[in-house]
């Protein structure tokens, strides 16, 4: 189960590195979307993995539970990566609208110069 | 604390309350400015001289504040023999300068500025001096760099004066931040940074391994403000400052500071060879090299910033001897200076103010012309040069007397030969500024004509005349304050006796030699100038800048090689530098012994795992068509919330896959206006290095998982789930932290959220005002739309869904504080049962139905969390402490009430809104961009009008 859960988080960060690395706005929302993935499922990992032990507390008697800490940190971790996300995109739209292009990359002063109005 | 220690504080503080004074006075006229300014700084004096009975008897005065004592951080000050000379030095001449600037500045000169700048320059001076606390004396030291900075280029109009006061900052501050790392380790040693513990603890300091990197560091500091060689090049650059900068300054404090300091620190770091080697000649040097270069200064300044620097150099000397002898010469020295260099400089200025000009050369037989400047300037010339009966004389005895019994390496004559050399080139200039300028007879030439000043600009340099005069025929006046500031410096008792008289000794030979040598030069100047003139020397402001600008060249190399503009570049640098980064943190801790089994695979999970895995691979590959790309990120997001069930977080699974669906529908939203193909475009090579280093992140992020995975950590979490239904009234323990263990850090993430949401709203408004606007409305979308764009089946199933899904929504929210559920997901929930009606009957239609502003939720649900949390104050319990209380009514169950419900309201209406707003903004550009068709009926045809045809046609 670990080599699992770590094999998926090292694909997920490899994807989202390589996305990111593109010349686009959109795969590198895209690239930036597995990023978060792959950090949201390292976070929870940080409490290490464990089955059928939810972090419910039982009225009947002992049990033990998993970490509960990770979960609640990631569960902000992943509202939170939705809100930037969004913001992204929408910075993302507003340069492709009013430059008429959506490569990332400033080539030159005039290029930089001629999007002021955005964002 | 003794009495009136106290008022060391209000000693520190009044500068810097003065430094206001000005602003406010300068609107009065110009005299009440100066006389205001002179307020303050007369009022610390006052204060400083009621301790003069205290500390002349050798008693200490502390006085202590503790601000941050865990980083031994306290505001805490004292007061001993040394720091009382200095303070009274500071203040005192403060004073006189404060009238004669009065005089000097010209009408046109922004006088507020310069008193505002002149007491926060005295402000920090002297918290150098009364601090007990090395870390404050360092932001002491700072700020008088950065005052200083501000003084010398007080003319800005003058281009010498900016670079003057851009070399004295990069030169003092670039030794002010070595001195920083030498006091760290000092505090480090003793582990303390008081002053006081660290005095006491010499022994300890002198034997650590790291007291010479420790003093190399200090001293750096202490030679780049007291100019000494080689960084003495930045003092006669200064001089572009308004004389009474220079006067005050470069005479009589900053450049002291140095000074101060290795006396200051005398007894924690002298008496090794170290010190003896570096501080004893770097001084000798300075000394020499000082005396030799102000010989052939033309300008009057000039010759005064490089005597200065030999002063300089010659108390540094003294203090590197180590011996207790040379700490009282050192100590009385710097009384001295200070009175005949502040007058020169005033005079100086004097003689610049009258004459229009300080080139020696076009001055001369100023003597008929300035009879009062000139009775003073030649009684400070000639104490700097050493002449019986007047002070100068008695500290460069004293001088000479311990040079000449200091063997140097195993030379008896290196020192005494060289400090001869140095007191023989003092005489020759000092003679040179009273012959040159004053002697030989009247000019027509001079660019004004020159007469004496009003009383009140000589009247201050007068005053230090008198002091030398005094102190040269009566050295027992200065005795009491010398007594007191030697035996600080060295820690020791001292009981100097100061005399004329010594007897015939070396020195008086020495002394001799250096007067008749120097009027030799003097006669023979004329012949040496020209020599000096033709023969070649290293300049050392071109050396500087050259310095500089190789600097500047290599850091805009950096700057420009990895900021080209690009982002892809920034990324690719910053994963290559953190891969980099954490190999070298793996390689150098090595890896304990795991300590955890592995936990088996079922083959459900193993073929979850592989369409992970696939789903991610595709992405890469596939990334170019959009919209698969897009489904495949979904597939991504079901598994891992599948993951998370599986692994005993369903709280985790159900916010996962509710923001899942939000986020597919956000991109899809966008990508309606973004290309729907992206473009080949990056060459083989670029995708083979974006391959290599994600290959490298991939691989790096998924060993350290699997490292920790096989490992145990001890975790703070046994306490959450022991308290958390005691302590939070919660079963569900994530719940619990979320809004009560950690509230504060939720209250922080739904704030953000909600501004994330606010800055997309913003930005959509600006995008609509401005040309985007108009591309939008030319946009031909006609193709991307379905001929059925609302369709009837998908309608009424979204209406239906709705209550049901609010519903749900309340479920999720009732039950989560004690099982998995809670106000995030709920949030999300809802959010989600909104945006179908959005998509299936429209925009309009729904935003018609609307009855609450999206902002206003934010704001509501923001409010609402924060107000519960501050209602724990009523009950005088810390912010968001939560209680709860378990309600019973006969027909229903016992339920429970809890204030954590209350925020989770908060956090459910923040998500709601932050969402809604969020999906709100985008769809306003479809409106926009379609408005000339949008949709008013929640479906393109209305049934009963369909019935109604039906009807018509029967």
């Amino acid at each position: 189960m670990e080599f699992l859960v770590a094999s998926a988080v090292g694909v997920l960060t490899a994807g989202g590195v390589y996305l990111l690395l593109r010349l686009r706005t959109f795969p590198v929302i895209l690239g930036l979307a597995l990023l978060s993935y792959a950090v949201n499922v390292f976070l929870f990992a940080s409490g290490r993995l464990a089955i059928d032990m939810s972090p419910i507390l039982s009225k009947y008697g002992d049990a033990s539970y998993t970490d509960p800490l990770p979960q609640a940190l990631v569960l902000t971790a992943i509202v939170i990566s939705f809100g930037m996300t969004a913001v992204l995109v929408m910075i993302a739209l507003g340069a492709f609208l009013e430059a008429d292009s959506d490569t990332i990359d400033i080539a030159d002063a005039d290029a930089a110069s001629g999007k002021d109005g955005e964002s | 604390m003794s009495d009136g220690a106290h008022f060391l504080f209000l000693i520190a503080l009044l500068p810097f309350v003065g430094a206001l004074v000005p602003g406010v006075m300068i609107r009065a006229g110009r005299t009440a400015c100066a006389s205001f300014t002179a307020v303050p700084t007369a009022l610390a004096l006052i204060l400083l001289m009621t301790f003069a009975p205290a500390v002349l008897r050798g008693e200490v005065i502390q006085a202590e504040i503790e601000w941050l004592p865990q980083l031994g951080l306290s505001a805490s000050f004292f007061l001993d023999g040394l720091g009382f000379l200095f303070a009274t030095m500071i203040l005192g001449v403060g004073l006189l300068i404060t009238l004669y600037a009065r005089f000097y500045l010209s009408g046109d000169d922004p006088m507020g500025q310069f008193y505002t700048y002149l007491l926060l320059f005295q402000g920090a001076m002297l918290g150098i001096v009364i601090s007990d606390n090395i870390l404050l004396l360092l932001i002491f030291w700072e700020l008088t760099s950065l005052s200083s900075f501000l003084l010398i280029g007080y003319w800005k109009h003058l281009p010498e004066g900016r670079q003057g006061a851009r070399m004295a900052l990069a030169v003092t501050g670039s030794g002010g931040l070595a001195m920083i790392g030498g006091m760290l380790i000092l505090g480090n040693i003793v582990g303390s940074y008081n002053l006081t513990d660290i005095l006491a603890a010499g022994d300890l300091i002198r034997a650590s391994d790291w007291y010479l990197p420790a003093l190399i560091l200090i001293l750096l500091g202490a030679f780049t403000k007291s100019a000494q060689f080689p960084f003495h090049f930045w003092l006669p650059h200064a001089m572009a400052a308004p004389t009474p900068v220079s006067a005050y300054l470069h005479s009589a404090t900053m450049v002291k500071a140095g000074v101060f300091l290795m006396a200051r620190m005398w007894p924690a770091l002298a008496g090794t060879d170290a010190w003896f080697y570096i501080v004893g000649t770097t001084g000798l040097i300075t000394m020499v090299l000082g005396a030799l270069i102000a010989l052939f200064k033309d300008d009057l300044k000039a010759l005064l910033a490089f005597s200065t620097v030999s002063h300089l150099g010659l108390l540094t000397m003294l203090l590197g001897f180590g011996t207790e002898a040379a700490a009282v010469a050192a100590v009385f020295h710097i009384i001295n200076h200070l009175t005949f260099k502040a007058a020169l400089f005033m005079t100086a200025g004097i003689v610049d103010h009258e004459a229009h000009t300080r080139d020696i050369k076009r001055l001369g037989g100023l003597r008929h012309l300035m009879p009062v400047t000139f009775v003073i300037g030649t009684i400070a010339a000639l104490s700097m040069a050493g002449i019986p009966f007047f002070n100068g004389f008695l500290s460069k005895e004293m001088m000479l007397e311990e040079a000449s019994h200091t063997k140097w390496l195993d030379s008896y004559y290196v020192v005494p030969v060289l400090a001869t050399l140095g007191a023989l080139l003092s005489v020759a200039y000092s003679f040179r500024f009273i012959a040159h300028v004053f002697l030989g007879p009247v000019r027509d030439d001079y660019p004004h004509k020159p007469h004496d000043p009003p009383f009140g600009m000589w009247a201050a340099p007068a005053l230090l005349t008198v002091l030398v005069l005094l102190i040269g025929i009566l050295p027992a006046v200065a005795e009491p304050i010398v007594t007191a500031a030697a035996s600080a410096v060295t820690g020791a008792d001292l009981h100097p006796h100061l005399k004329i008289w010594h007897g015939v000794t070396p020195a008086l030979y020495m002394s001799i030699l250096a007067i008749l040598g120097g009027a030799v030069l003097l006669a023979i100047h004329a012949p040496l100038d020209r020599a000096w003139i033709k023969a070649p020397r290293p300049e050392a402001k071109t050396i500087f800048d050259g310095l500089v600008a190789a600097l500047a060249a290599f850091a805009r190399t950096i700057t420009e090689g990895v900021h080209n503009g690009a982002i892809s570049r920034y990324l690719a640098i910053f994963t290559v530098a953190s891969v980099g980064l954490g190999a070298v943190a793996f390689a150098g801790g090595g890896l304990s012994e795991r300590t955890r089994e592995l936990l088996p695979i079922p083959p459900v999970i193993a073929v979850g795992w592989l369409m992970l895995i696939v789903a991610t691979v595709s992405v890469v590959l596939m990334h170019r068509a959009r919209f698969r790309a897009l489904v495949l990120i979904g597939i991504i997001g079901l598994s891992i919330s599948a993951g998370f069930a599986y692994l005993s977080a369903p709280d985790l699974a159900l916010t996962q896959i509710s923001v899942e669906t939000v986020t597919i529908m956000l991109l899809l939203l966008a990508l309606h206006f973004l290309p729907k193909e992206t473009p080949r475009e990056s060459p083989m090579g670029l995708k083979l290095r974006d391959g290599l280093i994600a290959i490298a992140a991939g691989g790096g992020v998924g060993g350290l998982v699997y490292a920790f995975l096989l490992r145990d950590i001890d975790t703070i979490s046994d306490y959450h789930i022991a308290n958390s239904y005691e302590g939070g009234g919660g079963t569900n323990v994530v719940n619990v932290i979320l809004v009560d263990f950690r509230g504060y850090d939720t209250y922080g993430e739904i704030i953000v959220l909600g501004i994330a949401g606010l800055i997309i709203y913003a930005l959509m408004q600006a995008l609509l005002e401005g040309p985007a606007a108009r591309r939008l409305r030319n946009v031909d979308y006609s193709q991307d739309r379905s001929r059925d764009r609302h369709p009837l089946m998908m309608v009424v199933v979204t209406r239906l869904l709705m209550p049901i899904a609010i519903m749900v929504g309340i479920y999720i929210f009732l039950r989560g504080h004690n099982q998995p559920g809670g106000g995030f997901v709920a949030g999300l929930v809802i959010a989600i049962a909104l945006l179908m009606q959005y998509m299936a009957s429209g925009f309009a239609w729904t935003q018609a139905r609307q009855r609450i502003e999206y902002h206003a939720m934010i704001g509501f649900g923001v409010v609402i969390a924060g107000l519960t949390g501050a209602g724990a104050w009523v009950f005088g319990l810390p912010f968001l402490t939560s209680g709860y209380t378990y309600v019973h009514l006969p027909p229903i169950e016992e339920f429970e009430l809890a204030t954590a419900m209350l925020f989770d309201l908060g956090v459910f209406l923040t998500v709601l809104g932050a969402v809604m707003l969020m999906l709100y903004s985008l769809s306003r550009i479809a409106r926009y961009a379609g408005s000339a068709d949008v949709n008013v009926e929640a479906m393109d045809y209305d049934p009963s009008e369909r019935q109604s045809d039906a009807e018509e046609a029967r």
